[in-house]
C-alpha cells in the first residue's frame, strides 16, 4: 500500500501541474465559489460578477468612465481619506485595549504605550494618520471644487461631504484631548472657550442675559452650552470621558454612516464626473 | 549673517504678510500660464526647498518646524502647494484646448468606459500600498509628542489651538469669540454648502478649466489660500507668547509688550470727531453705539443693493441668478470680507470694535 502512495507522488512530481491549473483548480473548487460565487475574474462576465457580489465592492459600478479613474483626476483624495479612517479604526482599536479615560490613568497609559510596547508605534500610526486625513480631507474637498463635481446632479453629495468634513474635524479635535499633557488639555481649552460666547447659548455670549424669567438667568457660567461640552467650568476629568465617548464611539459611527451614504451617492449620481 | 536674519525679521509683521500673501494670490492667478509650465514651477519648488533649508540653520526655526505637530504643516503646505500647482496645470491646457474649440483632455477619455475589475480596483490597491508604507515610514521615523501631565495650575504660553484651527485663532485678534470662534466658522460651514446651489454655471463640471469658471474659483482659492491656509501658517510659525507676532526667526521673548492703543469707533465719533461739543462719550450704550450700529447696517444692508445697482456686472449676476441666491451669495462675499475689511481698521486706525457693548457681550 506504501509503494502504491509513493508511486502516486512520484507520478505527481513527474508531471507538476502549471500555476495556470493551479489557478483554476482553486478558482473552481467548492470553497472557492461558495465564497466569492464566480470564477477567477478575467473574462467579462466575471468581473462584473467581481463588484455585484461583493458587498464592499458593489459600493463601485461595474464600469467607470476611463478619465474617472486617472489619478491626475482624481488625486486618489477621497479614496485616501477613507484609507485613513479605515487605518485609524483599526489603530484606534488596539489603542482602546491600553487606555483608561480618568484623570488618574490616561495620561500614564500614554507613557506606558510609548515605553513598555515594543516597537509601539499605535500611537504615531494614530495620530499622524488622524492629521493625515485632514489634510486630505481638504485635498479632496479641492479637487472636487477644481473638477467642479458638485455641479448637478452631485450638489447633495457635496453638502454630505462638507459635513464629513466637519466629522473629520471633530474627531481630531476631540482625539486631541486624550493623550492627557499639557498640549492636550490647553489645546483644547483654548478651543472650547469659545463656545462660552455662543450667541444666547453661552453666558458669555450676546443675548444670553435675555434669557430670564421672574430676573433669573437661565444662561449661567454652570448652565450654558460650555459647561455642557465641558461638563463642568474648565476642562476636567469629566470632560475627559465626554471627548472619550464622543471621540471612540459618537463620531466614528455618525461618519462612517455619512460615508457610506457618501459613497452610494457617488454610484447613484452617475459615477465620477467628467465631461458632458 | 545676523544683518539678513534681522532685516527678514523686520520685513515681517502682520501687514505685509497678509499683503504680500494678497499679492502671491494675485500674482498666482494673473501668471498661471507661465508658472504651471513644469520647467519653472521645478524652479520654483527648488527656490522654496533651498530657503527652507538654509532657515533650517537658524535655531529659533528649526525648533518650531521639527516640533512634531508641526511636521503636518508642512505636509500641508506642499500638498496645498503641489496640487495647486496640477489643478492650474490642467485647467490652463484645457482652456488652450477650449479656446482652439476643441473639447477638455479629459473628454478623450471620458466617454470610454472600463471594468472597475481590475482598473479600478488596482488603482486603489497600490494607492493603499503606496500610502500605508507612508505612513509607517512616518510613524518610525517621528515620535507622538507627550508633554508633561495636564494640570490647570499653569498655562503653557502661547496656548495654541490644534493647528487645523489656528486660522480662526487668529481670527481672534480681530474678533471678538462670539463671531471668530462661533458665527464665522458657522459661515464657513453654511457657505461651503451652499456653494453647489449658488453656482448656477453649468460650465466646467468633470473637467478643470479656470476661464469657464473665473467667478467660482477665485472667491474659493482666495478663501482656502490667503484666509485659510496662510492664516495657519502664521498661527504656527509667527504667533508666540501672548499671541504676539514674531518674525519667522526671531526669539519669542516671553516679555515683549506690544502697546495696544486701539480705540473704538464711538470713541472716535463722540469724543475725537464730535469734542467740540463737550458732550463726550453718551451713557446710554444704544445712543453711543449708533454710529458703528448704522455703519454695520449700512455695510450690510444698504450697501449690496446700491453696489449692484451701481455696476452692470453685479447687475447681470442678479438677473441670471435670482434674488434669493444673489441675497445669500452677497451675504456671504460680504462676512467673508469683514475680515480683511476689520484686519485694514486695526492696521490703519487701530480701530478696535466698530460697535461695543461689552455689557451683553456684543463687540464687533
Ligand atoms: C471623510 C471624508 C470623505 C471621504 C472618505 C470621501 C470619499 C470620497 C470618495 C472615495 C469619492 C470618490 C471619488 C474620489 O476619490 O475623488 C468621493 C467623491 C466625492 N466627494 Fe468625497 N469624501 C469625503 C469628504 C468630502 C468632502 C469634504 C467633500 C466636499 C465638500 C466631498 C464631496 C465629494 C463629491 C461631490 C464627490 C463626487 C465627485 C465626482 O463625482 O467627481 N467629499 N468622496
Amino acid at each position: 500500500m506504501l509503494e502504491g502512495l509513493k508511486k502516486k507522488i512520484d507520478e505527481m512530481m513527474a508531471n507538476k501541474p502549471s500555476p495556470e491549473a493551479v489557478k483554476n483548480a482553486i478558482a473552481e473548487g467548492q470553497i472557492w465559489k461558495s465564497i466569492f460565487r464566480h470564477g477567477y475574474p478575467d473574462t467579462p462576465r466575471n468581473r462584473i460578477m467581481a463588484v455585484l457580489s461583493n458587498v464592499f465592492l458593489h459600493l463601485h459600478p461595474v464600469k467607470v468612465r476611463h478619465s474617472g479613474v486617472k489619478m491626475s483626476y482624481t488625486w486618489c483624495m477621497g479614496g485616501l481619506s477613507f484609507f485613513l479612517f479605515l487605518n485609524l479604526t483599526v489603530t484606534g482599536v488596539l489603542l482602546m485595549f491600553y487606555y483608561r479615560p480618568t484623570a488618574e490613568y490616561a495620561y500614564y497609559d500614554i507613557v506606558a504605550l510609548r515605553e513598555h510596547v515594543p516597537l509601539g508605534i499605535m500611537r504615531e500610526l494614530h495620530r499622524w494618520g488622524a492629521h493625515a486625513m485632514v489634510i486630505a480631507v481638504w485635498l479632496h474637498m479641492f479637487r472636487v471644487f477644481m473638477t467642479g463635481s458638485y455641479k448637478p446632479p452631485r450638489e447633495f453629495n457635496w453638502v454630505i461631504g462638507v459635513v464629513l468634513l466637519l466629522l473629520t474635524l471633530l474627531l481630531s479635535f476631540t482625539g486631541y484631548l486624550l493623550p492627557w499633557d499639557q498640549l492636550a488639555m490647553w489645546a483644547i481649552t483654548v478651543g472650547t472657550n469659545m463656545a462660552r460666547a455662543t450667541p444666547f447659548l453661552g453666558y458669555e455670549g450676546p443675548g444670553a442675559s435675555m434669557l430670564q424669567v421672574g430676573g433669573v438667568k437661565l444662561v449661567t457660567g454652570g448652565s450654558d452650552i460650555h459647561f455642557a461640552l465641558l461638563g463642568g467650568h474648565f476642562v476636567s476629568e469629566a470632560t475627559l470621558l465626554r471627548f472619550y465617548v464622543l471621540h471612540c464611539v459618537f463620531i466614528p459611527i455618525v461618519a462612517a454612516t455619512l460615508m457610506a451614504i457618501h459613497f452610494w451617492r457617488v454610484r447613484k449620481d452617475g459615477g465620477i464626473s467628467g465631461p458632458l | 549673517m545676523h544683518f539678513i536674519v534681522d532685516v527678514i525679521n523686520s520685513l515681517f509683521n502682520p501687514v505685509t504678510y497678509f499683503f504680500g500673501s494678497l499679492i502671491g494670490f494675485v500674482a498666482m492667478i494673473h501668471y498661471r500660464e507661465k508658472w504651471t509650465e513644469p520647467q519653472l514651477a521645478l524652479k520654483i519648488l527648488g527656490g522654496v526647498v533651498v530657503a527652507l533649508i538654509l532657515a533650517m540653520f537658524n535655531d529659533h526655526f528649526r525648533d518650531i518646524s521639527t516640533k512634531s505637530d508641526n511636521v503636518p504643516i508642512f505636509i500641508m503646505v506642499f500638498g496645498v502647494g503641489f496640487f495647486t500647482w496640477l489643478s492650474f496645470r490642467q485647467a490652463v491646457v484645457n482652456d488652450r484646448r477650449l479656446a482652439q474649440g476643441q473639447p477638455p483632455v479629459e473628454k478623450e477619455t471620458s466617454d470610454k468606459k472600463v471594468y472597475v475589475w481590475p482598473d479600478l480596483v488596482y488603482v486603489e490597491f497600490i494607492a493603499t500600498i503606496v500610502a500605508g508604507i507612508a505612513l509607517l515610514v512616518w510613524s518610525l521615523c517621528l515620535h507622538a509628542p507627550l508633554e508633561e501631565s495636564a494640570t490647570q495650575a499653569w498655562t503653557p504660553n502661547p496656548s495654541k489651538a490644534p493647528w487645523y484651527f489656528l486660522g480662526l485663532q487668529e481670527m481672534l485678534v480681530y474678533y471678538d469669540p462670539w463671531l471668530a470662534g462661533v458665527v464665522f466658522p458657522s459661515l464657513i460651514v453654511v457657505g461651503l454648502m451652499a456653494i453647489p446651489y449658488i453656482d448656477k454655471n453649468p460650465k466646467g463640471a468633470g473637467y478643470y478649466t479656470f476661464n469657464e469658471r473665473k467667478f467660482a474659483i477665485l472667491p474659493f482659492m482666495f478663501g482656502f489660500l490667503v484666509l485659510w491656509v496662510s492664516l495657519i501658517f502664521l498661527g504656527t510659525f509667527l504667533r508666540g507668547p501672548g499671541w504676539n507676532f514674531f518674525g519667522p526667526f526671531e526669539e519669542w521673548d516671553l516679555h515683549k509688550v506690544v502697546v495696544l492703543n486701539n480705540v473704538n469707533l464711538s470713541e472716535y465719533f463722540w469724543v475725537k470727531l464730535l469734542g467740540f461739543l463737550g458732550i463726550g462719550l453718551p451713557h446710554n450704550p444704544i445712543i453711543r453705539e449708533l454710529p458703528g450700529s448704522l455703519l454695520i447696517g449700512a455695510y450690510l444692508i444698504a450697501l449690496p443693493p446700491w453696489l449692484t445697482k451701481k455696476s452692470a456686472f453685479l447687475m447681470g449676476l442678479l438677473e441670471r441668478m435670482g434674488v434669493a441666491r444673489y441675497a445669500v451669495l452677497i451675504f456671504l462675499a460680504f462676512s467673508m470680507a469683514a475680515l480683511p475689511i476689520k484686519m485694514l481698521l486695526r492696521w490703519s486706525i487701530h480701530l478696535k470694535y466698530i460697535v461695543a457693548i461689552p455689557e451683553v457681550f456684543f463687540n464687533i
